[in-house]
């Protein structure tokens, strides 16, 4: 019964309720957001179905055995000890299994992995491959790190220049961390998971995203984007994503980093062009507080927005 | 051959003069002694890491901080704030002790120092180990590397708390003096130079034990596979344990002589230290688990009363396994930043694993296919650890995967896969060994009744305990979390449920132990019948202080 929980609810997973935090009583993933998690979730699916046979498969020869050959059943065993051809299909027959699932296996790991090169997909990128998205390709990168701190991130836009002359540069602290002082948290702000300055990016943009860390190792993740990445101190780690809804997508630090370990959410919110422009224009002045207002409702994409991505 | 002349040493002896407690128990050279030394030692060890983790099952029944703010009260914490602070050191604190206890000492001590000891002696038809004293060194350093674990738990650590609270993998800079800048970490260091020292020591033992003083007519290839089992697992200890003592002993001088193996900057690397750890780590996984695949090979066989199936691919799935372990470390790193190709690399070499597994598995199966199987204590022990095994294998393949381990590392699905290998797979296979061969070390019987409760409550709470952790990690919930965003509830309160029922379970088993020991009623020689066919059953129960002071001869058909 359980492995059908599971099975069912693997499956299941990409068609529940939009969920980019975690559900009560969820038996599988996340809603996924990008690209990268719908393979994921699509390989894990079926490398699921194979695993849930092979345990169905021992699980029926287990019961078989118990029952045929318990000592009232056969009170006289046999002897033999050796099957060559059972014994090389036993052998062969998983070597294949692997080799079904190393196929894909590889071609989802590549994916996410090597960063897409967006010029060749500007020019040349075929529109109707859900791999690729040529419009954002044509607008380039936008770059942001996510330097982990005892206990916050810090979140860089080095390519964004603020009012004095730096690179936009933010430290997003978590609402709560279990003490008197924590905010109060509601619907709209899960407790654990919401921050106060929370990372902003674009939807339907290229992010290339890099961790760093200043003190110990951290984890940079969102589980709906499917990425994790670690964040080592003197090392700089780089990945990428591209989130084609607006909304709120929260992760949490995912590397043991001390005492409050718990307390160092993610919070990614993901809005249109126009409302990502308002909020860096505010961002660079340094009013972080009437930024982050600014997109404390996220609008909807418009109508000709949505076609344009259809198209 | 030399048997001849070593065992002249025991030889002259009476047949069974035991000497006086003391040294028996504390100065003993004696392989079946040190053996029940190590099965109390683990039995304590396992007592203490099985409360850490009831401290972290009842921490994590409800979100929020509470059982753990109330200890750190106890213990002088101011109420409020300060006892919260403290609260989630000490859960870090916890879940890292949980960790090195079961791993370094409750598992390994009993696997291979207590049943290895015990058996592999009377399997291989000799009169002891290869070097009895070094055996005595062995079981003491365990324990004061145990006593240091303990002491270090008590003395300042980080983060204004007591103890080491960076997980028993020990990564730096968080367990440099950056994270933990006190004599906790160090006394921990300590700690596991000896347990090394210790495994390394026994490792030795069992290797020179194995390969010289088998009985006249077992060859290599009609050794018992429990013995065969330990070989690999000693082979495995004696190739990974000097790797971390070398880990180890650089985070040492990191922390206390300058050096910078580990700090970035200075010049080091903390990954290095990850990729030094894991190339011990992943062996170890394997050596906590293939003494238990040898274990449950022989209850199969023997309450099927039908020889081992395939008994040589048997023997060499389990040298493949020890193999493969040392080329697969880094599928525990996959998030660090590796080429795209290094991970392709370590997906390809992880998923080969499952070869020799699938192997083992489906000759257990054979085995009892075609025979006359009895569902004494010791045979439902093994049928639920196959059954337990192959769910932790199989999330196994999907965690190689490194495309999906993106979305699942240092989530609850990896600590659900690792407890279904280890918690129900090497712990089930350890109970299946101890209702196995506890007559047979003892001398007197236990209560049956008691056995299969114990049984049963152990396979359904162990169930409800982990698999709900499947979901929370699929979900996104991380590891080593002291409190937990809301919507994770319900699958934490099921399996709190879950180790409540393994209480119960594990209460029943200490009062059969009680039970045992006051009934005191007389075990035979072979309590199995015809299908204990390994040398053990030959002895009586419990078997003489020194036996086989004339070695048994193996004929040329004797089965395994």
């Amino acid at each position: 019964m359980r492995y059908l929980f599971f099975l069912i609810s693997g499956l299941l997973a990409p068609l529940g309720a939009m969920a980019s935090e975690p559900t009560q009583g969820a038996l599988g993933f996340q809603q996924p957001a990008t690209r990268i998690m719908e393979r994921v979730i699509s390989f894990h699916d079926f490398v699921l179905v194979i695993i849930t046979l092979i345990t169905l498969v021992v699980t029926g020869l287990l019961v078989w055995v118990m029952v045929r050959y318990n000592k009232r059943a056969n009170p006289e065993p046999r002897k033999f000890s050796h099957n060559t051809v059972v014994e090389i299909v036993w052998t062969a027959v998983p070597v294949l299994i692997l080799v079904a699932i190393a196929g894909p296996s590889f071609s989802n790991l590549f994916y996410q992995e090597n960063e897409p090169d967006l010029e060749e997909i500007a020019l040349s990128g075929d529109l109707d491959d859900p791999n690729v998205f040529v419009e954002a390709a044509q607008k380039g990168w936008v770059t942001i790190k996510a330097q982990g701190n005892q206990w916050n991130w810090t979140y860089t836009y080095p390519d964004e220049i603020d009012s004095s002359g730096y690179a936009l540069e933010f430290v997003s602290n978590p609402l709560q961390t279990d003490l008197s002082s924590d905010a109060p948290h509601s619907e709209s702000r899960p407790r654990l998971l919401a921050v106060d300055y929370p990372m902003v990016i674009p939807a339907n943009r290229y992010i290339r995203y890099q961790t760093a860390a200043s003190d110990v190792i951290h984890s940079w993740t969102v589980p709906s984007f499917g990425v994790k990445t670690d964040a080592i101190p003197g090392r700089l780690n780089e990945g990428w994503f591209l989130v084609e809804e607006p909304g709120v997508y929260y992760g949490q630090c995912s590397e043991l980093c001390g005492r409050n370990h718990a307390f160092m959410p993610i919070e990614v919110r993901v809005v249109s062009e126009s409302q990502y422009a308002d909020w860096l224009a505010l961002m660079k002045d340094g009013d972080f507080d009437a930024a982050t207002q600014l997109v404390s409702k996220i609008s909807p994409m418009d109508e000709a927005a949505r076609l344009a991505m259809a198209d | 051959m030399p048997m001849d002349e070593l065992t002249l040493d025991h030889g002259h002896d009476s047949h069974d003069h035991k000497p006086g407690f003391f040294t028996r128990w504390f100065l003993s050279t004696n392989h079946k002694d040190i053996g029940t030394l190590y099965l109390v030692f683990a039995l304590l060890a396992g007592i203490v890491g099985y409360t850490l983790s009831g401290l972290i099952r009842w921490e994590l029944a409800q979100p929020g901080i509470g059982p753990l703010t109330s200890i750190m009260e106890m213990f002088g914490a101011q109420a409020g704030d300060e006892a919260i602070e403290k609260a989630k050191q000490f859960y870090n604190v916890v879940i890292t002790y949980h960790g090195l206890i079961m791993i370094f000492f409750m598992v390994m001590p009993a696997l291979i120092g207590g049943f290895g000891n015990w058996f592999v002696p009377l399997m291989i038809g000799a009169p002891d180990m290869a070097f009895p004293r070094m055996n005595n060194i062995s079981f003491w350093l365990t324990v004061a590397a145990f006593a240091l674990l303990m002491l270090s738990m008590f003395v300042p650590g980080g983060a204004g708390g007591n103890g080491f609270g960076g997980g028993w993998v020990l990564y730096p800079p968080l367990s440099s003096l950056k994270g933990h800048p006190g004599p906790a970490m160090d006394l921990l260091i300590l700690s596991l130079h000896t347990a090394g020292i210790a495994s390394i020591l026994g490792a030795i033992n069992f290797i020179v034990t194995i390969l010289n003083m088998r009985a006249p007519g077992m060859t290599m290839h009609k050794m018992p596979l429990f013995a065969w089992s330990v070989l690999v697992t000693a082979v495995l200890l004696l190739l990974a344990l000097p790797v971390l003592a070398g880990a180890l002993t650089m985070l040492l001088t990191d922390r206390n002589f300058g050096s910078q193996f580990f700090d970035a900057s200075g010049g080091g690397d903390p990954v290095m230290f990850q990729h030094l750890f894991w190339f011990f780590g992943h062996p170890e996984v394997y050596i906590m688990i293939l003494p238990a695949f040898g274990i449950i090979s022989h209850i199969v066989a023997t309450f099927s009363r039908k020889p081992v199936f395939g008994y040589l691919g048997m023997a060499y799935a389990m040298v493949a396994i020890g193999a493969i372990g040392f080329i697969v470390w880094a599928h525990h790193m996959y998030t660090v930043g590796m080429p795209s190709d290094m991970k392709a690399y370590f997906v390809a070499a992880t998923m080969v694993i499952a070869v020799p597994t699938g192997i083992k598995i489906f000759s257990w199966i054979a085995t009892m296919w075609g025979g006359s199987i009895d569902f004494k204590v010791p045979m439902v022990w093994a049928i639920g650890f196959i059954f337990l095994f192959t769910i932790g294998g199989v999330t196994g393949v999907v965690l190689a995967n490194a495309g999906i381990d993106h979305a699942l590392h240092d989530t609850y699905y990896v600590v659900a896969h690792f407890h279904y290998v280890l918690s129900l797979g090497a712990v089930f296979g350890l109970f299946a060994g101890w209702y196995y061969w506890f007559e047979k070390m003892f001398g007197v019987k236990y209560n049956r009744m008691m056995a299969y409760a114990h049984f049963w409550l152990m396979f359904i709470g162990s169930n409800v305990l982990f698999f709900p952790q499947h979901f929370l990690g699929l979900n996104g919930m991380p590891r080593r979390y002291v409190d937990y965003a809301d919507g994770f509830a319900t699958w934490h309160m099921w399996s709190s449920i879950g180790y409540a029922i393994t209480l119960v379970a594990t209460l029943i088993f200490f009062v059969l132990l009680v039970e045992a020991a006051i009934r005191r009623r007389k075990a035979e020689a072979n309590p199995w019948g015809e299908g204990a066919t390994t040398l053990e059953w030959t002895l009586p129960s419990p078997p003489p202080f020194h036996q086989f002071n004339e070695l048994p001869v193996v004929k040329a058909e004797g089965g395994h």
